[in-house]
């Protein structure tokens, strides 16, 4: 029983760094920058095909796949951001949801074009399919190399956000526009690299999650919830919260799932109306 | 020009369409093409018009007489509304002589009593839910029920040695109505379905019900669930956790291993037991000459899979019973025609029923196995003639 229990927590962690991993780049664009960018599920997206491409086209090892499609979404994002996305930073939160969704229906029917309407295929390495034992629990060998992205993520922007120049500017750029540019911030310059980088990981986090979730050109919207849902439970502006978010949506929902199924779709509903009501900035959210 | 002179020639340009309008319309036969040409479904109503092409191409446009002519339309999805209007429109605006494609059940459903209400025929060329050919006597369908594709499994299984099943489907409707059929036909040879579990359609997670499925120790798993990415995570996550080493059989229905997806599904769906229609390795004369056609028409971006086989019989219908009425459109000489009508399908060989209008055809149990380094539904077992248990 307790085994059981302790796979069905480690489950739910695995499941919960997923969640994390396709969240955090809307954490980072939604979070710093202030901007509502519902189109992060294309970035995801295009990481996703990125990586498959690279995969099966050009044959490289996956952990190279994997930076590739982070480089492509990344310059996907500051050419975008160069070209549309700065013209729509002061405009109101809802012409930037209009925007970035009308951006997400032309990637869709883009991407349709592009590859057809069907499922890509996503093959892993060997040494990360299957199963390996731990202390005499089978756990997941992607499911374990999941978690392991996250630590190593979570860890790296912690410093880059917290600890560097670069960090500090990007907090002062958003808090007050005005101010840092007076201070001589080339907050154009900030932006666009912040936000390159946000882009950068949703399409690193939709390259690791093809493998679960899959990958066709409905993407961006199958998987817009779970996304915002991460965002809002965790409130953004941190990258703990969503991580603490994630991990708990993740290890609920699949224990909500194993042990009663009848209502285990809406217990992560259900928790984050909890958590709402409970934290409405989301659990590390600072007022603004 | 004055208001008054300029009524007077549009008012006479009208009257020249009308009469243009008859006298062109007895030289074709028009179809309204129904069907999801955009969103999540987008790949139902190309196949359905790719299957419906390849027939054209294999066997010109004019028969009768008459050339055939495809208005396309698009629901955009699951949208009864839209549908139901697009019907209308067709055949008020464009003056279809029949309905056909539909993908979706709802879509399908929202348009019976339109073809009910005009006599126009309405050809169901993939839509599974059991009840639909009820719903109005101008509908034949030339694809499946679920009921039809499940029932064969539960059959199989027990005369195979299997005693316990757990049943695991996509919670709506063809997911319970598949647990319905597979259950009552299992239980009634005598098994035992030890659990079942109902997952969510918006589930990227199956481990928790994998897990309770392995602490269930059933000795096979039913399973169903659509085609694409949600197949895909199943069979990933049963192959991790180790449920066949632990000496769980998987037999599924084909929708799991749709030819249009398989490539993608990996190396995890080998060995894969699954009941169904239809097989891309199929081997007659028949199928080659439909994947040859299929492939010339739409390239190779999209493999073909059953319900361009349905669009390419559909199409074999309508050719038939239009010979047979010599051209004739009427809604009842059309059916009438249909009625007990027999086709030689890639799949084998189908009949309309004369009771129901629904198809009737062989049940094949096939195994995934790699063929030419490519996956494929290899056809080892059959049961012929199966009509819709659902309606029996």
């Amino acid at each position: 029983m307790l085994s059981h229990f302790i796979g069905i927590l480690f489950d739910g962690v695995a499941y919960g760094s997923l969640l994390f991993l396709i969240s955090i780049g809307l954490a980072i664009t939604l979070g710093l920058m202030n901007f509502i960018n519902l189109a992060h599920g294309a970035f995801a997206m295009l990481g996703g095909y990125v990586c498959v491409l690279a995969l099966t086209r050009a044959g490289v090892p996956f952990f190279v796949a994997l930076l590739i499609a982070f480089v492509a979404g990344g310059i996907a994002g500051a050419v975008l951001e160069r070209a549309l996305y700065r013209r729509v930073y002061r405009r109101s939160h809802l012409d930037q949801v209009l925007f970035t969704i009308g951006l997400t229906f032309m990637a869709m029917a883009g991407a349709s074009f592009l590859f057809g309407p069907g499922q890509q295929p996503v093959h892993l390495p060997g040494y990360l399919s299957g199963q390996v034992r731990i202390g005499g629990i089978d756990v997941g060998a992607y499911r374990l190399f999941l978690v392991g992205v996250v630590a190593v993520i979570t860890l790296t922007l912690t410093w880059l956000i917290e600890h560097t120049r670069f960090g500090a500017q990007v907090r002062a750029a958003v808090d007050n526009r005005v101010a840092a540019e007076g201070l001589g911030i080339n907050v154009a310059l900030i932006f666009s690299v912040t936000f390159a980088l946000g882009s950068g990981l949703a399409a690193l986090g939709g390259a690791l999650a093809i493998d679960v979730l899959g990958l066709d050109p409905a993407f961006p919207l199958k998987y817009m919830v779970y996304f915002l849902l991460v965002v809002a439970v965790g409130g953004a502006r941190t990258i703990r919260g969503p991580l603490v978010a994630a991990l708990i949506l993740g290890v609920f929902d699949v224990a909500g799932k194993y042990y009663v199924p009848e209502v285990g779709s809406f217990v992560i509903y259900a928790l984050m109306v909890t958590m709402l009501v409970i934290f409405p900035k989301g659990l590390f959210g600072r007022p603004s | 020009m004055n208001i008054k002179s300029w009524s007077r020639v549009s008012a006479l340009a009208a009257l020249c369409a009308m009469i243009a309008v008859p006298a062109f319309a007895q030289q074709t036969v028009k179809l309204g093409l129904i069907g999801e040409f955009s969103g999540p479904f987008a790949e139902y109503g190309q196949q359905i018009y790719g299957g419906m092409k390849a027939y054209m191409k294999l066997h010109g446009d004019t028969v009768a007489g008459k050339k055939i002519e495809v208005i396309q339309r698009d629901t955009t999805g699951p949208a009864p509304d839209v549908a139901k209007r697009l019907a209308q429109e067709l055949i008020s605006r464009d003056k279809v002589d029949m309905l056909v494609g539909f993908g979706l059940t709802p879509n399908a459903m929202a348009v019976a009593p339109v073809a009910t209400e005009t006599k126009t025929p309405m050809i169901i060329m993939n839509a599974a839910t059991s009840i639909i050919t009820t719903k109005s006597p101008y509908i034949v369908r030339v694809s499946m029920t679920l009921p039809q594709v499940s029932t064969p499994m539960a059959l199989w299984a027990w005369k195979n040695g299997i005693k316990s099943v757990y049943t695991a489907v996509s919670d709506y409707g063809p997911g319970l109505d598949a647990e319905a059929a597979f259950s009552k036909a299992f239980k009634a040879a005598g098994g035992e379905i030890v659990g079942s579990v109902h997952m969510p359609l918006k589930n990227p997670e199956f481990a928790p019900f994998i897990q309770r499925i392995k602490d269930a120790k059933p000795e096979a798993v039913f399973l169903f669930l659509p085609a694409g990415e949600q197949g895909i995570a199943f069979m990933k996550g049963f192959k991790e956790r180790g449920l066949a080493e632990s000496g769980i059989k998987l037999i599924a229905t084909g929708d799991i291993t749709d030819d249009s997806v398989l490539q993608s599904m990996g190396d995890s769906v080998l060995g894969l037991t699954t009941s169904f229609h239809y097989s891309a390795a199929h081997d007659s004369p028949e199928n080659r000459a439909f994947l040859k056609a299929y492939t010339e028409v739409n390239g190779s971006k999209l493999d073909p899979n059953f319900m361009a086989v349905a669009g390419y019989d559909g199409m074999a219908a309508i050719y038939a019973a239009l010979a047979k009425t010599g051209g004739d459109t009427d809604g009842d000489k059309v059916l009438a025609a249909m009625k007990g009508m027999k086709i030689d399908s890639p799949r084998g060989p189908i009949s309309i029923d004369p009771e129901t209008r629904d198809v009737i055809q062989t049940m094949y149990i096939r195994k995934v196995e790699k063929v030419n380094g490519k996956l494929a539904n290899v056809e080892f077992d059959k049961f012929p003639d199966q009509k819709d248990p659902g309606k029996m």
